[in-house]
């Protein structure tokens, strides 16, 4: 069967959920070959072949991590010319989206980005988009060239099956010119402990309606409750009352969990964008009004430090 | 020596609109209201602030897409761009992003440049990919995704947020830019700029001034090919309930049926 490269997405080696998720699409396409870059490759395989990785070629350099982007376009073309793939596929994240955009310049090949579903199909395989902030469904495909896409979390569940998951060493040369955008510093971010926004089952989001950074912990005491992730709208992000990192909706992140709360979000297109995808929609508005309530699968009218408080409760004595 | 900065703007259909598909399954431009890309306004705004930083500087406002995509160019010369390129052509319909990519490439090429500004994103591809194509194909750093950027002494300076880190970036010129929407907010075009913007050069370009074969762009020439496009289903209409002291409980209750609790 043709190899499929999978561009992996860990943090020193341990692998992120939506990494395993390409791996179980791949499989429809081909057999996956992942593409380990920095540290911790062998770490890395084990859960990689857990999810039917056949091989992973690895590579760490320094310059993966000293300059933006193109060394690892560099080392995942090198991969690209040892496999000779069907298709490659990475994370629809911002570096995944640049990584794949430049190597299908350099390998002549169209990229479809942020692909919800994939299914192979007789002149290769057919991505799924949500687009239009979600008010359409198209399907597509690359018709020149080895396909790069993209595909955003969530979208499949990730399957277990075992595969060798042999690691090979990839040799890598780094291009001078690869090497124009120096990284001068990084500032991990901290971790708040609760699941990553773009791959959490449940996320609690809340907009301009929650009045202030001081009640935030409001929202946060109902996606604890849950196990969930809070989110948040541009409004409340903007007047600083909530990490931009958390902002769901065209320029924030796009979530597709299982359940959505909105709390205190009146639901412009740009924040649908977002969260449109979500399977079971809930919101909690005082405004009957909310153009939010057009998407839900239940709304509750009403002031949410009344409703929200409530539910936190209830869901704790329910949960036991 | 003048800093040669050219701003990529498009013009999209207004998202607020309702945007539907043709029959030739590209985006439909008569029943909706197009406009400049709102997220390119914050790369227009940072552009001028580039300018306005630096001893002498002049911003050209770039766009590629159908006669109307000017209003985009008009708008932001009314901002405070210097001058305008368009490029259009009819065999540009139907172009993918590795297309747009070369006709951009190219007439960046033949404008002259020394910094490309881009936003992070377009409103209706919303694909984020276009600045890294263009680093890519003018063989130049790309300083992608900055919420903070300065230019000077010959170098372009940003902070990019990312998922796990922030970093602080750091390229020599000439270089590709994209900004985001948290860069800082966008000027209104005041009278003045409007005034002054109706007589602002605007340079047209056609593929033949580029030297891109028809057959590299457009719906045939395109790397990729939208096979089917269906307006998703309205939602069935959801439960909605007005808290009469309840409406946690009965939001617990929804909630629990639905197994999430
Ligand atoms: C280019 C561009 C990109 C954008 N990107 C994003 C994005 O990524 N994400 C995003 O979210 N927005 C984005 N926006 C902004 C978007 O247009 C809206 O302005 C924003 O989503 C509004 O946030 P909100 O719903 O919290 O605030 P509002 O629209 O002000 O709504 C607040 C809601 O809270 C309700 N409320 C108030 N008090 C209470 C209470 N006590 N109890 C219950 N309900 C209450 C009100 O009835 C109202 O419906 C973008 C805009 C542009 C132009
Ligand atoms: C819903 C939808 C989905 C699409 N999906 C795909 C796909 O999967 N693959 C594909 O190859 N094409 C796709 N296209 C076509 C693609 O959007 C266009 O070819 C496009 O111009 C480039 O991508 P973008 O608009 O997403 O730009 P982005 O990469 O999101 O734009 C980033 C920046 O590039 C600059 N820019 C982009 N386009 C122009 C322009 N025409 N003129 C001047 N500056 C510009 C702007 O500064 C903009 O802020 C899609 C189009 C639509 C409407």
């Amino acid at each position: 069967m043709a190899e499929v490269l999978v561009y992996v997405d860990h943090v020193d080696g341990a692998v992120r959920k939506p990494t395993l998720e390409l791996l179980t699409l791949a499989r429809r396409i081909g057999d996956p070959v992942a593409v380990h870059l920095g540290p911790n490759a062998e770490e890395a395989a084990k859960v990689l072949a857990e999810h039917g990785a056949v091989k992973v070629l690895a590579a760490d350099a320094p310059e993966f991590a000293e300059y933006l982007v193109a060394p690892k376009v560099d080392a995942l073309q090198a991969a690209y010319d040892a496999v000779s793939p069907a298709a490659v596929l990475l994370p629809s994240s911002a570096e995944g989206k640049e990584i794949g955009a430049r190597l299908a310049v350099r390998i002549g090949s169209g990229i479809i980005t942020d692909a919800v579903d994939l299914e192979s199909g007789d002149e290769g395989p057919v991505a799924t988009q949500s687009v239009f902030a979600a008010s359409y469904t198209t399907k597509s495909r690359v018709s020149k060239g080895t396909p790069v896409i993209t595909v955003k979390p969530n979208s499949a569940a990730p399957e277990a099956a075992p595969a060798a998951g042999t690691v090979e060493q990839l040799a890598v040369t780094v291009a001078d010119s690869s090497k124009g955008t120096k990284v001068v510093s990084r500032t991990p971010r901290e971790s708040t402990g609760r699941p990553e926004l773009t791959e959490a089952a449940i996320v609690v989001s809340g907009g301009r309606g929650v009045n202030g950074a001081e009640n935030f912990p409001v929202i946060e005491a109902l996606a604890d409750s849950l196990g969930a992730a809070v989110g948040a709208s541009r409004a409340a992000v903007d007047a600083g009352w909530y990490p931009h990192t958390n902002q769901v909706g065209q320029t924030g992140k796009s979530v597709s969990p299982q359940l959505y709360i909105a709390a205190g979000i009146s639901g412009a297109i740009q924040h649908r964008a977002g969260m449109q995808t979500s399977k079971t929609i809930v919101a909690i508005n005082k405004d009957a009004e909310a153009p939010i309530f057009d998407l839900v699968d239940y709304g509750v009218v009403g002031d949410l430090f009344d409703v929200v408080p409530a539910l936190t409760d209830e869901v704790k004595t329910r949960k036991g | 020596m003048s800093l040669r900065i050219v701003v990529c703007v498009k013009y999209v259909p207004d998202a607020t609109g309702d945007r539907h598909f043709a029959e030739d399954l590209t985006v439909d431009r008569d029943d909706v209201d197009g406009l400049l890309s709102e997220l390119d306004e914050y790369a227009v705004e940072q552009a001028l602030q580039i300018k306005e930083a630096a001893d002498d500087a002049e911003i050209t406002v770039l766009t590629v897409g159908p006669e109307d995509a000017n209003d985009a160019l008009r708008k932001a010369l009314s901002m405070g761009a210097d001058k305008a390129v368009h490029v259009e052509d009819d065999d540009l319909h139907g172009t993918d992003a590795l297309g747009t990519s070369l006709v951009l490439a190219k007439a960046i090429e033949k404008t002259g440049y020394d910094l490309v500004v881009c936003g992070m994103a377009s409103t209706d591809g919303t694909m984020g990919v276009l600045p890294a194509l263009l680093a890519e194909r003018l063989n130049v750093p790309q300083v992608t995704q900055l919420s903070e950027v300065s230019v000077a002494d010959g170098k372009v300076t940003g902070r990019r947020d990312g998922d796990t880190a922030s970093e602080q970036l750091e390229a020599a010129l000439p270089a590709v830019v994209s900004v985001t929407d948290q860069s800082g907010e966008a000027r209104y075009p005041s009278f003045k700029g409007i005034m002054a913007a109706k007589k602002k050069p605007v340079e047209s370009l056609d593929l033949d001034d580029l030297g891109i074969d028809a057959d590299e762009v457009g719906l045939e020439g395109a790397w990729t090919k939208v096979e089917d496009a269906a307006e998703r289903p309205a939602r069935t209409a959801g439960t909605i309930v007005k808290d009469e002291g309840e409406g946690g409980k009965q939001l617990a209750e929804f909630l629990a049926g639905q197994k999430f609790i």
